[in-house]
């Protein structure tokens, strides 16, 4: 029985999940300053059109 | 209303109207941040992801279900957690964001069309999206109605107007531009309305152990009808198994839950989330891995706090309904009759002044009543009848007092449902009755800003798949007013149609219709997307045979196997006289099977094969695809 519930495969999905969101901030925490990039032509160029042509349109 | 309400409701317009206004002014969507050269701030990030991803449908719909089929549905938290934040943010935002600048993609028809270099590819899986969108839409839009009606004590067509009306208004004001403010604003109240309603539920039955103890100790309370498809309480996994074949009932529906629970709820919805073409682009408003880094850690604990609350809210509802639940009200009439039909499994209707004797007998007892302040002419509440049924009449013009002990799904049962209820009604119930009415307040802000963030990316979506996946196409336009004025076209058709489905359909179809749309995207796209992704072997002819062998197998399942679907449509019957093709020599428990798990491994199987059977594409095409330079041609 684990917080009252007696079935491993319930009390196992609601500890799982809990599990996962800390997984989740965990991994945000030791990644927070990696992965950084340049901003390169072709991401302006991309975000220029969304707007232009995505955004604009609705 | 009273005043506290109202001027919640005013507050929260007033404020939504400002941050849009702030985004006229300043125009801060996702794509500002980066002509900019910066990135939005990650929490920023993710609760406006998270506030596109959940909707009224997660949190009413599945919440609903989870009333009836029990904690197990979170798995169903697990499977968004792991995949739809970890892998999603982790393995596939990152590549997504970079070939989509690199191809120049702004929507996911386009990226897939660019990637193997097939307009017909662009073209399918724009109709695709546009046709079955409103599926999703509509499941969206009745959540938030269901909610409406009972709050502001309104019919639920009333609702269901009003709610799109709404949603028409927040359009035309803009709302499509997807504001990161106005989204995340969204996500926020979100964030603190279910996080409320946990503690709030958790303090009400006695502390997290006690409430999950007390609803283990209700499995002698689950329904027949659910007991004989599998269910052992709302604190167990439902029983698993595959039945003989050819077996009849009951032995041949005796697994049924299971596959219902894990096949089509857990799967279809867990693993379809990462072919949702509306989460797919927004990777691509990301600046760099490391935005998705950062918003990883905020995401897992907004999605924690939605799908994980209202999933366990909502079994623990049952604790409530039966144990805890007392409605001052004036008592009607406490022995009104229902018919439930001849076989006892049609819609309740009211009797006809002239009903037989043998109507009256197989009718089932109500109590009817009107809560305070509710004139004579205000619609009447039911509550079934059971011999656990407590009235206390109130002296004078005190209020009597109804204790209907019942579990969560029978408390749904009333005028127009089956003697099955309809969980769709039961989070809007338990919020009504077990909170104070200024919370019922907060919560429908909740849920409309669950709706709104998630309708405007899927009316964006269906819009941009007529004009600019299938129009420009095929009128070789350049992108211009015509394009324009047919994706606008595109997203007041979607609007109508979600609109009508969901009138006509009510009942029990928030969760089915969620999930049949992700099943689906994620067996007609998420071959062709991963595999493009990361396999420069893929190629045009395994990315089409995959999306049609994807699409037509579930499809083809929907319509003439799966019994709830193929029974609904009635396709199947019109043209084969029964209701699903399933062979009687076959076990039951295909008819339960959800489409994604046969047609999500076939579409694997076909892209794979066919890749490796096939010439691979121009290897300087290849390149490009994968960051080298645009070959010439």
């Amino acid at each position: 029985m684990v917080l009252g519930i007696e079935d491993p495969g319930v009390w196992l999905a609601y500890l799982l999940s809990i599990a996962g969101a800390a997984l989740c901030v965990g991994y945000g925490i030791v990644n927070w300053n990696k992965g950084e990039e340049p901003v390169q032509k072709e991401d302006v160029d991309w975000a220029k059109e969304e707007k232009t042509e995505v955004e604009d349109a609705v | 209303m009273d005043l506290i309400s109202i001027i919640l409701v005013i507050f929260y317009l007033m404020l939504t109207g400002y941050l849009g206004y702030l985004g006229y002014q300043r125009t801060k969507t996702a794509a500002d941040y980066l002509v900019a050269g910066r990135s939005a701030n990650p929490i920023v990030m993710a609760l406006s992801y998270g506030a596109t991803f959940i909707s009224t449908s997660a949190i009413v719909g599945f919440g609903g279900a989870a009333a009836s089929l029990g904690m197990g549905v979170l798995w169903l938290t697990v499977l968004n957690i792991f995949v739809g934040i970890f892998i999603a943010f982790t393995f596939l935002g990152n590549p997504t964001r970079r070939m989509g600048h690199h191809l120049d993609a702004h929507t996911f028809p386009e990226l897939v069309a660019k990637r193997y270099d097939s307009r017909a590819l662009q073209v399918l899986c724009a109709l695709i999206i546009f046709c079955f969108m409103p599926l999703y839409a509509m499941a969206v839009m009745v959540g938030g109605a269901e909610f409406m009606a009972p709050i502001f004590r309104i019919s639920y067509d009333a609702a269901l107007y009003i709610f799109a009306v709404i949603v028409a208004a927040y359009v035309i004001a803009g709302g499509l531009k997807g504001v990161m403010l106005t989204d995340a604003m969204q996500g926020g109240i979100m964030l603190v309305g279910m996080a409320i309603l946990l503690v709030a539920t958790y303090g009400l039955l006695g502390g997290v152990t006690e409430a999950h103890s007390a609803l283990g100790a209700m499995k002698d309370q689950v329904p027949g009808f659910l007991k004989a498809i599998g269910h052992q309480g709302w604190t167990a996994m439902p029983t698993f198994g595959f039945a003989e074949p050819g077996l009849a009932p009951p032995g041949g529906v005796a697994y049924h839950m299971w596959w219902i629970l894990i096949s089509t709820i857990v799967m279809g919805v867990g693993i379809g989330v990462l072919a949702q073409p509306q989460l797919i682009v927004r990777f691509m408003t990301v600046k760099s891995k490391q935005s998705l880094n950062r918003a990883a850690a905020a995401g897992g604990i907004f999605i924690l706090f939605m799908t994980g609350v209202a999933f366990t809210v909502g079994a623990l509802s049952n604790v409530y309904f039966s144990q805890k639940e007392q409605i001052a009200c004036r008592i009607v009439d406490d022995a009104a009759l229902l018919d439930p039909g001849p076989d006892g499994k049609g819609k309740l209707a009211q009797l006809p002044a002239n009903a037989s004797d043998e109507v009256k007998a197989r009718a089932k007892r109500f109590v009817t009543y009107r809560l305070p302040g509710a004139s004579d002419e205000a619609p009447l509440n039911y509550a079934l009848w059971t011999d656990k049924t407590e009235i206390v009449r109130g002296e004078g013009d005190a209020d009597d007092v109804l204790k209907p002990h019942l579990i969560a799904v029978l408390r749904s049962v009333g005028p127009g449902t089956t003697m099955q209820g309809n969980t769709d009604t039961l989070i809007p119930a338990y919020v009504r009755s077990a909170m104070p009415h200024w919370f019922g307040v907060v919560f429908m802000l909740t849920l409309l800003s669950a709706a709104m963030s998630t309708m405007s990316s899927q009316f964006h979506t269906m819009g941009t798949a007529l004009g600019r996946d299938v129009f420009e196409q095929f009128a070789r336009h350049e992108h211009g007013s015509k394009s324009i004025h047919v994706t606008r076209f595109a997203i007041v058709v979607g609007i109508v149609v979600a609109l009508v489905m969901g009138k006509y359909v009510r009942g029990n179809v928030i969760a089915l219709a969620t999930a049949i749309f992700f099943g689906l995207c994620a067996s007609s796209f998420l071959p062709l997307f991963v595999l493009g992704l990361f396999w420069k072997r893929m190629n045009k002819a395994a990315a089409l045979t995959s999306l049609l062998v994807g699409f037509l197998t579930s499809a083809l399942w929907l319509l003439f196997v799966n019994g709830k679907t193929a029974g609904g449509i009635g396709l199947c019957q019109a043209w084969f006289g029964k209701p699903n093709l399933v062979p009687a020599t076959w076990s039951l428990t295909w008819t339960v099977v959800d489409p994604i798990v046969v047609a999500l491994p076939l579409s694997f199987l076909a892209a794979v094969v066919v890749a490796l059977a096939t010439r691979p594409m121009d290897p300087a095409y290849v390149d490009y695809v994968y960051g080298g330079p645009k070959p010439k041609a």
